[in-house]
């Protein structure tokens, strides 16, 4: 099998911008003196607060949980005592119970947090519900819960698990110096789905402007007969789990369809590493890597931040804004989600916090379309986005559905290489909601 | 409470005024869309300045009338149509450039003003403007003068200080020599072509911008390393009418005379690329392709006119959208 350079049809190239963080080491952020903890972080259904105003709590405690199937407990990231339990607005724009805790600063840890075994010793049932237990959810982005998607249907038979160190979000370097610095835990998260799955074939597919990362990994896994580093050439978006399926195994995850309709399960590098921090240290998801970057902060850093940590108080130990900022997104420049606020707190899916200059977000001017057909080249899903944008700007929402809206995984390609600057994805993912809205009703 | 923010007590953290919220991505690539119509007018230099050179001065007033009245056409149709002017994307140069590559070289100064006014008012601004055109404006514009001046825009002049009047290539294949009237055999026709290093330099009579070979490939080649067009057209073009004319009969000698001569170059490098009226679609544009090329070789070999690329790629403009139908991509992971 080749192993080097894999890659999917379409997609951009889109300038790198990893160069202001790449080399960076991860540090400890500031400990910070009160942190607002969402219980609603993951896909699913939002935790109820397991706490009250003037409990004292300790780092790793369980601070909310929900009964439903598809939800992720949360977890305190610091030890004192919990001053308010209000709502907020999250960084993907939902709204939240939050838990207010103000931190004494002795870090003191929870009792339930200790080692859990090794994997020989684990079942795959343990596995799953010791990732349950850490409140561990997809930390690329989406949310999910990984113990969710740890448990196929019976029907659904999985052979190959991947863990996707793709990162190929501009500027976002968490997963790069995560893969560099803790190998060891990438692959022993891997090896630990793989048990929970009882899987045999493993991949970490990282892309080709990491080498040092994947000499990194090979090093470890090079007694491995069943885990494979594959390097992914370096295009946008590599990272988006089909494609990063479609590159290593050549399979085409159906329309509509899940990853493990064509066996395969994907799981980000650092869900990964926090899966063997669960089970080798007992240690729940209270902490994430941010890459603080862009032009708009002065020292853009690799940091290691307690989730609940105000987005303000990371930018401020990246040394704050760099003039005056444009925007501030949560995420990569691509599919990142842009604050109204600095006021947010870090979650569990905030795997980067890019600021951008004034002078970088200035509106440029949308012009007609010429059909140059760009945005059909980049769609790696093969869409039309020029038709499905007309139709949605129509407000005909039948037309964009024929044309396949629903099959848009909205990485914004298409508006990336548009000539005319005109607002392809945006257009697409408004008729995206208005169709799924529609169905709803019906 | 609802939708409150943190109240961060930090005091020396300075809050932005104003953050730009907006749907992603938060950036965009460098392309605009003057600037590919900016490598258009790039890559048709080369030919220009060769036109010049073949054609001395009659090309160069020939080819500022068009540009000029192109340009100023535009800007009329969209103040009168109280729309932005948008001159500055070069799209009427474009245009301008492209039928005065139609004309030949004595045509009289009103044979581009009004060409151009065609081509941007009728085709362009009519139609909804920049990428909105059905059809190629120049190769329309070349296509109403050629109907209703048939003279004039079928006098071709030899290369030279003198423009003395003389056959195309092509007209010589098939009607025989400059001066005669009726059908030609084949081999009075071959004594009468000229080299095929002239062919291909583009040292023969024909329209302006058309007969130099290199030129125009020098130009395409450019267009290619910027990416603005893309190889699907221009070979499946050329390669279907070389395809075509062998099975209609014509001698493989005479064949590097077809394709060299005549509108084809030009047409499948500069006009049949043109986005707004081909089909968008990978398939799509292959199929257009094929169909201009079968159209031109039947038109050269058994219709009335020397000459049919402007004809073939009109008419696969007219069935771009059709095209396009049905040949819409396998979206990714669906059966079908």
């Amino acid at each position: 099998m080749k192993l080097e350079n894999l890659t999917f049809k379409g997609g951009v190239n889109v300038p790198h911008s990893k160069e202001l963080t790449e080399k960076k080491s991860l540090e400890y952020a500031k400990e910070p003196s009160i942190v607002y903890i969402p219980l609603h972080q993951h896909t699913g259904a939002p935790c109820e607060p397991l706490v009250k105003v003037g409990d004292r709590v300790k780092v790793g405690q369980k601070i909310g949980e929900s009964q439903a199937f598809v939800s992720a407990p949360v977890h305190s990231s610091v030890a004192g005592t919990v001053k308010e339990i209000t709502k907020i607005t999250t960084p993907t724009g939902i709204q939240s119970t939050c838990v207010v805790i103000e931190s004494d600063g002795t870090n003191e840890m929870d009792e339930s947090i200790k080692p859990k075994g090794s994997l020989d010793q684990l079942s795959s049932k343990e596995i799953l519900e010791i990732i349950r237990e850490a409140g561990i959810t997809g930390m690329g982005g989406a949310g999910f819960p990984t113990h969710v998607k740890l448990s196929p249907p019976p029907e659904k038979k999985i052979d190959t698990v991947i863990i996707n160190g793709a990162e190929c979000e501009p500027f976002l370097t968490s997963d790069h110096r995560v893969m560099l610095e803790m190998p060891e835990k990438v692959v022993f998260g891997l090896k630990a789905i793989m048990k929970a799955l009882n899987v045999d074939r493993g991949f970490i597919g990282v892309e080709t402007n990491k080498m040092d990362a994947v000499d990194a990994l090979r090093a470890i896994v090079k007694d491995e007969d069943n885990i494979k580093v594959v390097t992914l050439k370096a295009k946008y978006p590599q990272g988006d789990e089909k494609r990063v399926i479609n590159a290593i195994t050549g399979r085409q995850v159906p329309s509509g369809g899940l990853p493990m309709d064509v066996g395969c399960v994907v799981s980000n590098v650092s869900t990964a590493k926090a899966i063997a921090e669960a089970i080798q240290e007992g240690k729940p998801l209270y902490e994430r890597v941010v890459t603080v970057t862009g032009n708009g902060v002065k020292e853009p850093k690799n940091l290691i931040v307690k989730i609940g940590t105000p987005f303000q108080e990371v930018i401020d130990q990246a040394g704050g804004f760099n003039g005056t900022p444009g925007k501030v997104i949560m995420g990569g420049p691509m599919m990142g989600l842009s604050q109204y606020t600095t006021d947010v707190p870090v979650i569990k899916g905030s795997g980067g916090i890019l600021v951008l200059t004034e002078e970088e977000v200035l509106e440029e001017k949308v012009s007609p379309c010429i059909k140059c057909g760009k945005c059909l080249t980049a769609c790696p899903v093969f869409l039309q986005p020029l038709f499905i944008s007309a139709y949605a700007l129509k407000k005909d929402f039948e037309g964009a559905e024929k044309f396949g809206a629903l099959d848009c995984v909205e990485c914004g390609s298409c508006s990336y290489v548009c000539p005319a600057k005109r607002p392809l994805v945006e257009s697409i993912r408004f008729a995206k909601r208005e169709i799924l809205a529609k169905r709803k009703k019906s | 409470m609802e939708g409150k923010v943190l109240n961060t007590t930090k005091a020396d953290s300075v809050m932005p005024e104003m953050l730009v919220v907006s749907s992603s991505p938060h950036i965009r690539s460098k392309e605009t869309v003057s600037r590919i119509m900016l490598d258009v007018v790039i890559a048709l230099i080369p030919a220009m300045i060769g036109s010049i050179y073949f054609f001395r001065l009659n090309a160069l007033k020939l080819i500022l009338i068009s540009v000029i009245s192109a340009v100023g056409f535009e800007a009329l149709t969209q103040k009168i149509f109280k729309k932005e002017i948008t001159i500055n994307d070069f799209s009427a140069v474009v245009t301008g450039i492209l039928l005065a590559f139609n004309l030949p070289a004595n045509a009289p100064w009103w044979i581009p003003v009004f060409g151009s006014g065609f081509a941007i008012i009728v085709v362009k601004q009519l139609f909804g403007g920049l990428g909105s055109n059905f059809m190629n404006p120049a190769l329309a514009a070349r296509a109403v003068l050629l109907a209703s001046w048939p003279n004039i825009m079928s006098t071709f002049t030899l290369p030279g200080p003198d423009a003395v009047a003389g056959a195309t290539p092509l007209a010589i294949m098939k009607f025989g020599g400059a001066d005669a009237t009726a059908s030609a055999t084949v081999a009075q026709a071959g004594s009468e072509l000229p080299s095929l290093l002239d062919m291909f330099i583009g040292n023969i009579g024909g329209a302006i911008g058309e007969t130099s070979a290199l030129l125009l490939l020098i130009g395409a080649l450019y267009l290619f390393i910027r990416k603005v067009i893309d190889w699907k057209i221009p070979v499946f073009y050329i390669a279907t009418t070389a395809v075509m004319l062998l099975v209609l009969g014509v001698p493989t000698d005479q064949l590097m005379y077809h394709i060299l001569g005549g509108g084809l170059i030009l047409g499948a490098f500069f006009m049949a690329t043109d986005y707004a009226s081909s089909p968008v679609t990978p398939l799509g544009q292959i199929i257009f392709a094929i169909g201009a090329g079968a159209l031109t070789a039947l038109i050269r070999v058994k219709g009335g006119f020397p000459e049919g690329v402007s004809y073939s790629i009109l008419l696969m403009n007219v069935a771009s959208p059709l095209i396009e139908k049905f040949t819409a991509p396998k979206i990714f992971g669906r059966a079908k």
